[in-house]
């Protein structure tokens, strides 16, 4: 088998074994970037020397047995989280040159347990976008078919995991941004309870929904990754003072008993054929594995989009005002007063997408528009979390398609924001909620990948990776992969 | 719902975002197309119901008043566009102007 | 221009914004030091680098539930933060974070004392808990400006007052007060030539008798307390004069030039003005417990209404002189310490508000950087109380002192000051005055009692000021009548 076969537990076993080292691995890895990602585009920048570094440094811990807990496992970020000395874009002009001079926690985390860092993947500019179209460093390809999508923001770390050119990697999701790229290239993605994973150094997009996540090969993987990422950080108010339990522990407990609803809601709507056919074959899947199905109702959760799409906006709309030339970043060029300066830095800085979302939250916050904008958007988001809230009495899990349907063509959706937008109708709820998620493959359309979500209660992700591990323990659509030439 | 273009150009300016003549009417026309998203939240009755700005239910966490940062200026300010015996730089700023 | 008459009536409240005297900043661990190099005080957090978050210091929460306590005001449990949008290169988030919903102290008043003795109650709206923004330097940058954000994030309390201020005198005696609490709290230096005190009033006029409030500008820069009260002042002439002359007031926002003495309006656009404020997703509500509200009282000081009280019962001074002294904790502190020693206050407090003041005020010195200690004018006034030397004596004692730095024992040996109480000495030298001036004595003797004043004058000369007025006067009373 070779090496980027592997996953990334099985790299583990390989590499305390001595099977192979980690430069060996490193460079398979830079080797394969080198050779297919000019033209899926998923990676912002590769840092080859440091990376070499970080696997020469592992190399000599695991002849001296002092081996930390994922050491020398080649990984990528998501050019979202801060890297010291490492140009750090969020996909932007913007900050198309900017060097972070400071890491996040999750890149601190992750660096403390060992990882190699092969570089930074490309993503939809300031994570906004459904299909990494927005990118200023260009679209990402979907490794499935070149001529489709990897999904967003996090289409860049989808797309290398997809392909192979990482083990696994770091990513966020506001209002799906893990679980639908992981859904459109067959992949696991999780997205952990709001305040599990720092937000210190991940550039933000809009707070209260943002949270960093891992996009990986298997439910067992992704778990291994997000359990060092997470941890109370007190440089995050908003990061929960909570222990962070053993993710790997329960993974081969069975299932047997465990409730899962099905909210009527959802699947109410007119669904491909291929969407309700997949999904209904997990359910089956999950009643072989002794879990009792049953239908619920979230019955506010259709209001999750027009929420989503005023809250989000709105916290962008203050947390992009930084960007303003004055500190860091891209400055136009001979600004004639302040006002000029500010006003063609951020038109020629930002691109259509994060201009349409600040002009959307500026307006919703504005004087005469904030009670009937922001003010009701907060209240209704407060109907969308109750009647999670409401389900958790009775169900363990909650089980929908991840996505409305597989892929869609580079171009197919660009000139229209609301299509886009309706992307993330499954995902968006959790994000308000605060709650985890997860999206794993359960089918694939015409050669397209299909993604089935489990969104748990709070705290609850070990359960959702124990969930997510027993049923591809009896699949195998995890195990595809696309070939990537 | 119908956005006045005297509404566009002053969120435009309140988000200091220069918008071309050329893209303004299409611009208009998306950002129309979004709040009319918004309208389906009118449906939902909301008077009791408390807002709800956090996910998370809890109180603010506090540091102790501890002298933490030491002065990394020389580094904070690689990337800065214009520097000039440490202090950013920007066109004139007239006091009392905004 | 006095156009301010009994007809018009002025409707002033006060913003006062109050630097706190942290170590760090409201949300970041660097430095507030007042001073430094440009920018190197301002870390990561302060530049709103890409991803960076706030974290609250705790310090600033006791210090607004101390203020809170002496504002008589609510604290409000939870109080949460805001983003407050506007760009300016100075507020490097293009937000402040500040308070709005939810401020930290509300509904408050304050009792101020006007110069002709009465009181009046001044309603404190909320003071509220923010950052400070950075500076822009306009010189020697070849027509650019340069930004300094050491002071971005810097905490800051704003104090908001109902507009029951209706003179500038009252507006200055309100600043005061609140400069005197925010001094005996230690929550602040207080000092308006730095900045860590500022100040912007809204003022509007009125006719007497109107219910109606008359249109308001708000003053901004207004950095001493004397100008305070000229700002107002100019701004209700003006707002007066433009009414008489037919024209409305614009609601706007107004600059004070000190050296001009005039205000003038700031340039703005009318919607850039809003804020859109909404709650700080950054921030969670702060729950702040009763035991560290109560924990925190328990370190309340004595504050100036209390010290004044208790100045009036234990030490038995006036009213007037209490409340002068106690308005000032460092005054306060120092009449104490100079009563201790002397065991008499009500000299005590003489000395202080005359002698020593003067001085102080001509070398334009604080009570803190006095050049006679409390202990050594303590000391002095022990040796009038003492008779060691006469009340007029201990003045010239005094100048010495503040002039030498040497204590009060060591003057009196050196010039052999001490009071003569020997009573053949005083004998003697009033049969030497006595001898010296028949005519004078003649004339006193047909009845022109007032020369007894000349004889004590002429006694006290002789004996260079050091004899016992007292005595001298019962002898010369006896010596006289033979």
């Amino acid at each position: 088998m070779k090496l980027h076969e592997l996953s990334l537990k099985e790299q583990l076993t390989g590499l305390k074994e001595g099977s192979f080292s980690s430069t060996e691995l490193t460079q398979h890895y830079l080797d394969r970037i080198s050779n297919f990602d000019k033209d899926l585009n998923s990676f912002i920048t590769v840092t080859e020397d440091s990376a070499l570094n970080q696997a020469k440094e592992s190399d000599k811990r695991y002849k001296s047995n002092k081996a930390l807990p994922l050491d020398g496992i080649p990984i990528a970020h998501k050019d979202i989280f801060c890297t010291e000395d490492i140009l750090t874009t969020c996909g932007s002009k913007m900050l198309s040159n900017f060097k972070a001079p400071y890491s996040s926690t999750v890149v601190s985390n992750l660096s403390s347990d060992g990882v190699v860092v092969l570089g930074k993947t490309n993503m939809d500019e300031f994570a906004m976008g459904s299909s990494n179209e927005t990118s200023f460093f260009g679209p990402v390809k979907n490794p499935w078919n070149k001529e489709y999508v990897p999904g967003g923001s996090s289409g860049g770390s989808a797309a290398c995991v997809s392909a192979q050119l990482a083990s696994a990697a770091t990513a966020t999701d506001t209002g799906g941004s893990i679980r639908q790229p992981a859904a459109l290239c067959g992949l696991t993605g999780i997205k952990p309870t709001y305040g599990r994973v720092s937000r210190y150094g991940m550039i933000a997009f809009a707070s209260s929904l943002d949270q960093g996540g891992v996009l990986a090969r298997s439910a067992e993987d992704s778990a291994i990754l997000l359990e060092s990422m997470s941890g109370y950080d007190p440089k995050d108010s908003t990061s929960l003072n909570e222990d962070v339990p053993n993710f790997l522990e329960n993974l081969d407990s069975p299932i047997k008993g465990m409730k899962i609803g099905m909210p009527k809601e959802f699947f109410e709507r007119d669904l491909p054929n291929h969407v309700e056919s997949s999904t209904k074959e997990a359910i089956e899947t999950y009643k072989d594995l002794g879990a009792e199905i049953c239908e619920i109702s979230l019955p506010n959760v259709d209001l999750s989009l027009p929420v989503y799409y005023i809250i989000a906006p709105a916290e962008c709309s203050a947390n992009l005002s930084r960007y303003d030339g004055v500190r860091y970043g891209y400055r136009c060029e001979n600004p004639k007063d302040i006002e000029d300066l500010y006003m063609r830095t951020r038109k020629e800085g930002f691109g259509a997408e994060v201009k349409r979302r600040i002009l959307i939250g500026t307006y919703a916050l504005s004087a005469g528009y904030y009670d009937a904008y922001y003010l009701k958007a907060q209240k209704c988001r407060r109907l969308v979390a109750n009647d999670f809230t409401e389900a958790f009495k009775s169900v363990d899990l909650i089980l929908s398609p991840t996505t409305p349907d597989t892929s869609f063509k580079a171009g197919e959706k660009s000139d229209d924001p609301i299509e886009m937008y309706l992307q993330d109708i499954f995902t968006i709820p959790a994000n308000l909620a605060g709650l985890p998620g997860i999206s794993f493959p359960c089918g694939n359309h015409e050669g397209l990948p299909l993604g089935v979500q489990l969104v748990g209660d709070s705290l609850k992700e070990a359960q959702l990776f124990q969930a997510a591990h027993q049923f591809q323990k009896v699949t195998d659509w995890h195990k595809k992969l696309p070939e990537v030439k | 719902m119908a956005l006045s273009d005297k509404e566009l150009n002053e969120i435009a300016y309140l988000a200091r975002i220069n918008i071309d003549k050329d893209s303004f009417p299409a611009l208009k026309g998306e950002l129309e197309q979004i709040l009319d998203l918004f309208e389906k939240l009118n449906l939902a009755e909301t008077d009791e119901v408390e807002a709800m700005s956090h996910p998370l239910n809890l109180s603010q966490p506090t540091r102790p008043d501890e002298v933490t940062e030491e002065d990394q200026r020389e580094k904070l300010q690689e990337t800065a566009p214009s520097v000039q015996s440490g202090l950013f730089l920007v066109p004139k700023v007239i006091e009392g102007e905004n | 221009m006095t156009v301010f008459n009994e007809s018009w009536e002025a409707v002033i409240g006060l913003e006062i914004h109050v630097q706190l005297a942290t170590n760090s900043k409201l949300f970041s661990g660097a430095s507030t030091n007042f001073g430094a190099l440009p920018n190197t005080q301002a870390c990561n957090i302060d530049l709103a680098l890409p991803g960076v978050l706030p974290v609250l210091n705790e310090e600033v929460l006791k210090m607004a539930v101390k203020l809170g306590k002496a504002l008589n005001a609510n604290i409000n449990s939870p109080t949460s933060f805001a983003r407050k949008n506007y760009f300016y290169p100075d507020s490097p988030k293009g937000y402040q974070i500040s308070q709005m919903d939810k401020p930290i102290v509300e509904d408050g008043f304050l009792d101020i004392e006007l110069e002709d003795g009465t009181s009046k109650r001044i309603g404190v709206t909320r003071a509220h808990l923010e950052e400070d923004a950075g500076k822009s330097l306009h010189e020697d940058f070849e027509g650019q400006s340069g930004i300094d954000l050491n002071r971005a994030g810097t905490p800051l309390i704003e104090i908001v007052s109902e507009p029951d201020i209706n003179s500038p005198e009252e507006a200055v005696a309100y600043l005061k007060s609140i400069h005197s609490i925010i001094r005996y709290l230690e929550i602040s230096d207080g000092n308006m030539a730095e900045g860590s005190m500022r100040c912007d009033a809204n003022v509007s006029v009125r006719k007497i008798g109107s219910d109606e409030l008359g249109t308001r500008t708000e003053t901004k820069n207004v950095n001493s307390f004397r100008f305070v009260e000229k700002a107002i002042l100019y701004e209700i002439e003006r707002q007066i004069s433009e009414i008489e002359s037919g024209n409305t007031i614009t609601q706007e926002t107004r600059l004070y030039d000190s050296q001009a003495n005039t205000t003038r309006p700031m340039r703005t656009k009318e919607y850039a003005n809003d804020y859109r404020y909404f709650p700080e997703p950054d921030l969670l509500p702060v729950v702040l417990e009763d035991k560290f509200i109560k924990e925190t009282l328990e370190q309340m000081p004595e504050m100036p209404n209390e010290k004044k009280l208790r100045f009036v019962n234990e030490y038995e001074l006036s009213e007037y002189d209490s409340s002068l002294l106690a308005a000032d904790k460092d005054l306060a502190n120092f009449f104490e310490e100079v009563t201790d020693e002397s065991k008499s206050a009500k000299l005590s407090a003489n000395w202080i508000m005359g002698e020593l003041s003067a001085e102080l005020n001509k070398d334009n010195l604080h009570i803190l950087n006095s050049k006679i200690s409390a202990k050594q004018l303590g000391q002095l006034i022990k040796r009038i109380e003492d008779s060691t030397i006469s009340g007029k004596i201990a003045k010239d004692v005094f100048e010495k002192m503040w002039s030498s730095g040497d204590e009060v024992d060591a003057i009196i040996e050196k010039e052999g000051l001490q009071q003569v109480t020997d009573l053949s000495e005083i004998e003697s030298m009033v049969d030497r005055v006595i001898n010296e001036n028949p005519d004078q004595l003649k004339q006193y003797l047909s009845g022109k009692d007032r020369l007894f004043g000349f004889f004590v004058g002429q006694v006290m000369k002789e004996s260079q000021g050091k004899a016992n007025p007292a005595q001298v006067n019962e002898i010369l009373k006896e010596k006289l009548k033979e």
